[in-house]
Order: C-alpha cells, then sequence, then structure tokens
C-alpha cells in the first residue's frame, strides 16, 4: 500500500483533491474489511464447548463487526458529503510539504532487518544496527559519530535489561566472545 | 477519615532509598520528555512498560507518576521558550508564556509555569488523598453493571468528547476493541481471531498495541514529514518572580486546581480542556485586561496549575475505578494489567502499600520537580538542540526493546511494526490513536463485565440496568451522546484540501 501511495504522491499536484479522496474512502474500505473478518471468525465459530451463561464467546465480536460495518458506511458517508480526517499535527510535523514516502519505507527495511538479525546477531549488534540504520534513513550522516551513539545505547540497553533488571535479551556470538 | 494516617504509612514507602531513586528517575526522564518534542508522557510511559518485567510494582508506578507530573513540568519550559508545546496540556502556556519570553520576561514566565505547576500538583494531590478513599468505599459493592457502565462511558466519552470527528473516534474504538478481541475467550477458552496460530492464541499483547500506536505509529508519522528547520528557545536566565508578580499569580495558582482537578477526574480529555478554561477565567478577573496577548503573566500561572491538578484527578480515577480519562492513565492501567493488579475500589485494601506510597511519592516527586525546575529550566532547554534523526531513532530503539523484551519473540516485533503502520495511517486519517489503545485495555475487561452482568441476570438485559449508579451512568452517556443534536449541530468535522 505504502508503495502505491509513494507513485501516486509523485504525480502533479492537480489530481491532488481526488487523491484524498479515493484515499480517504480506503480508510472505510479498510473498516469493511476488518468487520468482515471479525463477523466471518465469529459466525464460523465451534461453540459446542460449554457456553457458560446466556452470553457466549460470539455475541461480543458480532457486535464489534457490525459496528465496523456500520462505522464503515458511515464513514463512507461522510467522506462523500465532503468530511476529511485532518491530519495529526505535531511539533516537528510539516504538513506543508508532502509526504517523504522514501524515509518511511527505508525505517520500515530497517526494523524488519533488526527482526531477521536480532536472534542470529544478538540485541547489542543488531539494536545498534536499528539505530544506526535509523538515523541513516531520517538523513543523519556523521559517520563519525552515528555509529559510535548508536553501539554505546545499544550496549548500555542491554546491560540494564539483562544485567540490572531481569529481562533476558540474546547477547549473541558478540556477547559470547566478551 | 484514616486516609492521613495512611498516607503516612506511604511516605514510609515513599522515603526508602530504593523508592526515592525511583521518583528521581522518574522526574527526571519526566521533565525530559516534557521539553522534548515528538515524544510525550503516554509513549514514554508505553516504552517503559518492559520494566514491569524486572520490577516490583511500587517502583515502576512512582517513576511512571513521576514521568507524568515531570512532563507537565518541563512542557511548559518549551512553550514559553519555543512557542511550539511539548505537551497538548502546554498549548495554552505559549498563549501568553511566549510573549513574555519574548520580551524579556521569560524568566519570570517560567517561574510562574513552575511553581503553578507545584501549588497545583500538591493541592490536586491533597484533594485525592482527601476524595479517593471516600470513592473507593462509595464504589466498593460496585457490581458488574456498573462497571460495564463505567467503561461504556469511557468508550462513549473517549470517542465524543475528544477529536473533531465523532466517526473517525468510534472506528479507533472499534479497531482497538477488535485487536482486544484477538486470542482465548477468557471465559470459554474458545479461540477468536486467532486463525490458528498459537502465537495469536496468546493474544497481542498490550505493551505491543501501545508501543506499536503510541511510538512507531508516531515516528512514522514524524519522519513522512519531518520539519526540515527547527527554531531556536530563547535564551533566559535563572526562573524568578518579583514582588509584583506574585501578587499577580498566587491567586491564579490557587484558582487552577479548582478547574484542573475535577476536570481530570472525569473522562473529558484531561488537561487540554482545564488548562483553557482557566485561562478564560482569569483573563476575565485580570486586572490588566490589556496586557493579555502580550504577555499577563496570570495567563501563565493559572492554567499550569490546573493542568498538573488535572494529573492528580485523572490519577484519582484511576486508583478508585480503574477508569483511565487519558492516554499516560491508560498505559498506566496496562501496567497495572501486566501486574495482575485490578485498579479499582477494592486496591485500597488489597494494595495499600502500593497505592499510598504511590500517592506520598507524587508529593516528594513535587519537591523534587521544583528543585530541578526553577533553578535549571535553562538547562533543560538545551535538551531542544538534540537532532531529529537522534531522537526519532531512539524512538524506534526503544520500541523495539519494549516489544521484544515482551516474551523474546521476533513474531512480537513484526506485530509491532504491523500496529505502527496502523497508528500511522490513523494519524494520516484524522482518526485519533486514544480509543484504540483504551478499547484494546478495557475491552476484554467490559466483556467479562458485561457477560457477568447477563449472567446474574440470567441473559436479560434489564441486568445491566439493575442498580441506580448503572442507571445514573448510562443518563450521562446519553446526554453525551445526544448532545450535538441538543445543539443543533452537524456532525463536527474538518475540512482540509
Amino acid at each position: 500500500m505504502s508503495a502505491r501511495l509513494s507513485r501516486r504522491d509523485q504525480r502533479p499536484a492537480r489530481s491532488s483533491r481526488d487523491r484524498r479522496f479515493t484515499s480517504e474512502l480506503g480508510v472505510s474500505a479498510v473498516l469493511l474489511a476488518i468487520g468482515v473478518l471479525v463477523l466471518t471468525d465469529a459466525l464460523t465459530m465451534d461453540v459446542e464447548i460449554a457456553q457458560r451463561g446466556p452470553v457466549g464467546p460470539r455475541t461480543v465480536p458480532i457486535a464489534v463487526g457490525a459496528g465496523l460495518l456500520a462505522v464503515a458506511a458511515l464513514l463512507a458517508v461522510d467522506v462523500l458529503r465532503g468530511g476529511r480526517g485532518a491530519a495529526e499535527e505535531g511539533e516537528d510535523v510539516d504538513l506543508s510539504e508532502p509526504a517523504d514516502w522514501r524515509t518511511v519505507l527505508m525505517l520500515v527495511g530497517v526494523f524488519l532487518g533488526t527482526a531477521v538479525l536480532i536472534e542470529p546477531l544478538g540485541f547489542p549488534a543488531a539494536g545498534a544496527l536499528l539505530f544506526w540504520g535509523a538515523a541513516y534513513a531520517l538523513g543523519s550522516r556523521r559517520f563519525d559519530r552515528d555509529p559510535l551513539i548508536a553501539a554505546t545505547l545499544s550496549l548500555v540497553t542491554y546491560v540494564v535489561f539483562n544485567n540490572l533488571l531481569g529481562v533476558p535479551l540474546p547477547g549473541g556470538p558478540l556477547m559470547g566472545a566478551l | 477519615m484514616d486516609a492521613f494516617g495512611s498516607l503516612l504509612d506511604g511516605f514510609g514507602t515513599a522515603l526508602t532509598p530504593m523508592s526515592l531513586l525511583w521518583a528521581a528517575i522518574g522526574v527526571l526522564l519526566g521533565t525530559a520528555i516534557g521539553v522534548l518534542p515528538g515524544i510525550g508522557p503516554a509513549m514514554a510511559v508505553a516504552l517503559l512498560l518492559p520494566v514491569t518485567y524486572g520490577l516490583d510494582p511500587t517502583g515502576a508506578f512512582i517513576m511512571f507518576a513521576g514521568i507524568y507530573y515531570g512532563a507537565m513540568f518541563g512542557g511548559s519550559t518549551t512553550s514559553i521558550l519555543l512557542n511550539t508545546p511539548g505537551e497538548s496540556a502546554a498549548v495554552v502556556a505559549a498563549m501568553e508564556g511566549h510573549p513574555m519570553a519574548t520580551s524579556g520576561r521569560g524568566a519570570q514566565a517560567l517561574a510562574a509555569a513552575a511553581i503553578g505547576h507545584f501549588t497545583g500538583g500538591m493541592i490536586g494531590t491533597l484533594l485525592l488523598v482527601a476524595l479517593a478513599p471516600t470513592i473507593a468505599d462509595l464504589a466498593v459493592d460496585f457490581g458488574a453493571p456498573d462497571f460495564f457502565a463505567i467503561m461504556v462511558l469511557a468508550f462513549i466519552a473517549v470517542t465524543s468528547v475528544l477529536g473533531a470527528s465523532r466517526i473517525r473516534g468510534l472506528a479507533s474504538l472499534l479497531i482497538g476493541l477488535a485487536i482486544g478481541l484477538v486470542g482465548l475467550d477468557q471465559m470459554t477458552g474458545q479461540q477468536r481471531l486467532t486463525f490458528g496460530s498459537l502465537q495469536l492464541a496468546d493474544g497481542i499483547d498490550v505493551v505491543v498495541v501501545a508501543v506499536g500506536l503510541f511510538a512507531i505509529g508516531e515516528a512514522l508519522w514524524v519522519a513522512a514529514h519531518l520539519r526540515r528547520t527547527t527554531a531556536e528557545a530563547i535564551p533566559v536566565g535563572r526562573p524568578w518572580l518579583g514582588r509584583a508578580d506574585l501578587r499577580r499569580t498566587w491567586k491564579p495558582w490557587l484558582r487552577g486546581p479548582l478547574i484542573g482537578f475535577p476536570f481530570g477526574a472525569v473522562p473529558a480529555g484531561g488537561a487540554e480542556i482545564p488548562t483553557f478554561l482557566s485561562y478564560v477565567t482569569e483573563k476575565r478577573l485580570s486586572k490588566h485586561p490589556d496586557e493579555w496577548g502580550r504577555g499577563a503573566i496570570e495567563g501563565v500561572a493559572g492554567p499550569e496549575s490546573a493542568a498538573s491538578a488535572s494529573a492528580a484527578g485523572t490519577l484519582g480515577t484511576m486508583l478508585t475505578l480503574g477508569l483511565p480519562t487519558t492516554a499516560v492513565a491508560a498505559v498506566m492501567l496496562a501496567a497495572f494489567q501486566q501486574y495482575g493488579i485490578q485498579p479499582g475500589p477494592l486496591l485500597f485494601q488489597h494494595e495499600p502499600d502500593l497505592v499510598w506510597g504511590l500517592i506520598a511519592s507524587l508529593f516528594i516527586g513535587m519537591v523534587l520537580l521544583l528543585a530541578l525546575n526553577l533553578p535549571l529550566a535553562p538547562l533543560w532547554a538545551r535538551l531542544l538542540r538534540i537532532p531529529r534523526q537522534y531522537l526519532y531513532a531512539g524512538i524506534l530503539f526503544f520500541a523495539a526493546v519494549g516489544a521484544y523484551a515482551v516474551g523474546g519473540e521476533v513474531i512480537d516485533l513484526v506485530i509491532l511494526l504491523v500496529i505502527g503502520l496502523v497508528g500511522f495511517g490513523m494519524r494520516r486519517y484524522g482518526l485519533p490513536v486514544l480509543p484504540a489503545v483504551i478499547g484494546v485495555i478495557l475491552g476484554p475487561n467490559a466483556e467479562q463485565q458485561l457477560r457477568r452482568a447477563l449472567q446474574i441476570s440470567d441473559g436479560s438485559l434489564s441486568g445491566l440496568v439493575s442498580t441506580p449508579f448503572a442507571v445514573t451512568v448510562y443518563v450521562i452517556i446519553l446526554l453525551i451522546v445526544l448532545w450535538p443534536l441538543l445543539r443543533r449541530l452537524p456532525l463536527p468535522r474538518r475540512r482540509t484540501g
């Protein structure tokens, strides 16, 4: 979905209103999809297992699923009548510029990379790569300072969690060698 | 009442070296988080949830409360010196505080804010001590219908009172409720939305949801729209107040908590409404109406006092009824769940050491915060120079630590990212995040109370309105729901593009 939006955002601004319109309806579609998922799961549930009380495990999921369908419809009506969701503002957020999808995709990639590497490499190494990679994706190019900060942060966090708080994190070959 | 006796016992807990250490860490982190843009107290507590795996509950909650109060103090520093509020609670502080800073009265503005937070926090916490045991006593006979009604009130209030669009708030709540359904049904063990996956049968951990929505979602959202130029903070000296300023500020300091505390205690969005109301009140009562908008010190003193008092009110409702009225309280409730402790009327009986130790530590935290902020505010302002790349890389880093620490499962990192992307989408399309978090945290509990209530009444819906309290709550809910119709307003919405 992100890739698709990325290409769209690079188009000339004249179609900006239509684009915004369709993507707003996309929210409705997502809600509809979740609603259908929740309802299907609830209705296909096998409730042979001793049901205690008049309200079984299906009632609330059915209500939530129906609610999602209703909200999806209401939101679509709201959008068609001209309603738009206001993008969230913030101190570091500049909404006057178009979204920078490249950075977001790079961050997602770095994060997934960490998930893959955390077990083979151990937390200190994978965590340092996550911090450095994220800082790089966000535009930091201080090759003298960034890796050093990343390594220190990762190692200190590892020691605090693993040794002080007693929350085990994988040390990996690096900590094995030390 | 023996509330003050229990409070003295609480000081016994709070004055131990370990408790003092956690309080100090909490207020230091809180102030830093308050000063830093982009990271709020709810995200900070969410990122720190993994410490609950290694820390005793008393220490953890003392630290969390320190973060909550500290963020209030720190948030106004950014508002005053930079005109960009570090927290939503500090928006009002910028209105008079920043003009004061630009006209060379930054030191006085910082002092009025810091002492305001101190006074408001102190009075608010005293009100908490006086009222909380009474409320807990009243609520001690609450049954399933009462709790269910309160939770419905939380759901409705969080979707209706806050945000620009009710329908988008409701969508967010339902997404949260749906996430809360994943896993085994608590009463029958029936698998729901697990799709045969063993990992999903355990449910999606609240830590992963909170961190994903608050931290990953926010970091990705900011990354997509990162402001390339950062404003420079106005340099100031040590905060101080002259005699003339003190004469103008002491009344607003004392009035603030009267507005802040009650608004913090009800589900009306935390500090935003009371700070604004206090601002309006002080403006009306001011003897210097010509100064407003150009730096009236009352407009800093009152709202900041109200902000800290609202934090005390929020904690009161969370501890006595188990009802979160702000995002921070919601995440703290998740922390209680991690420990298997159920906040609510019985908390004061079952965990007196924890509750009173926590409340006593609030007083200690307030003194620490005043000492930290009054002389050191210029030093804190230097935190604003931290490169944004490091700030948001750090948020992603600690989010990964938190999710992985839940169970040492790589799948949690993937779920975290998916929920983070949901949080990103919600920010882009104006869906508020808080209803989803409340839905995940309260949803499963609300379902249990509903089923228990209906079990007692043998399936008859009248079981839900079997107590006067529940009926009262439903009337309030009805009023909230019908409010826009009563005011003859169409669906409120904002237009963009």
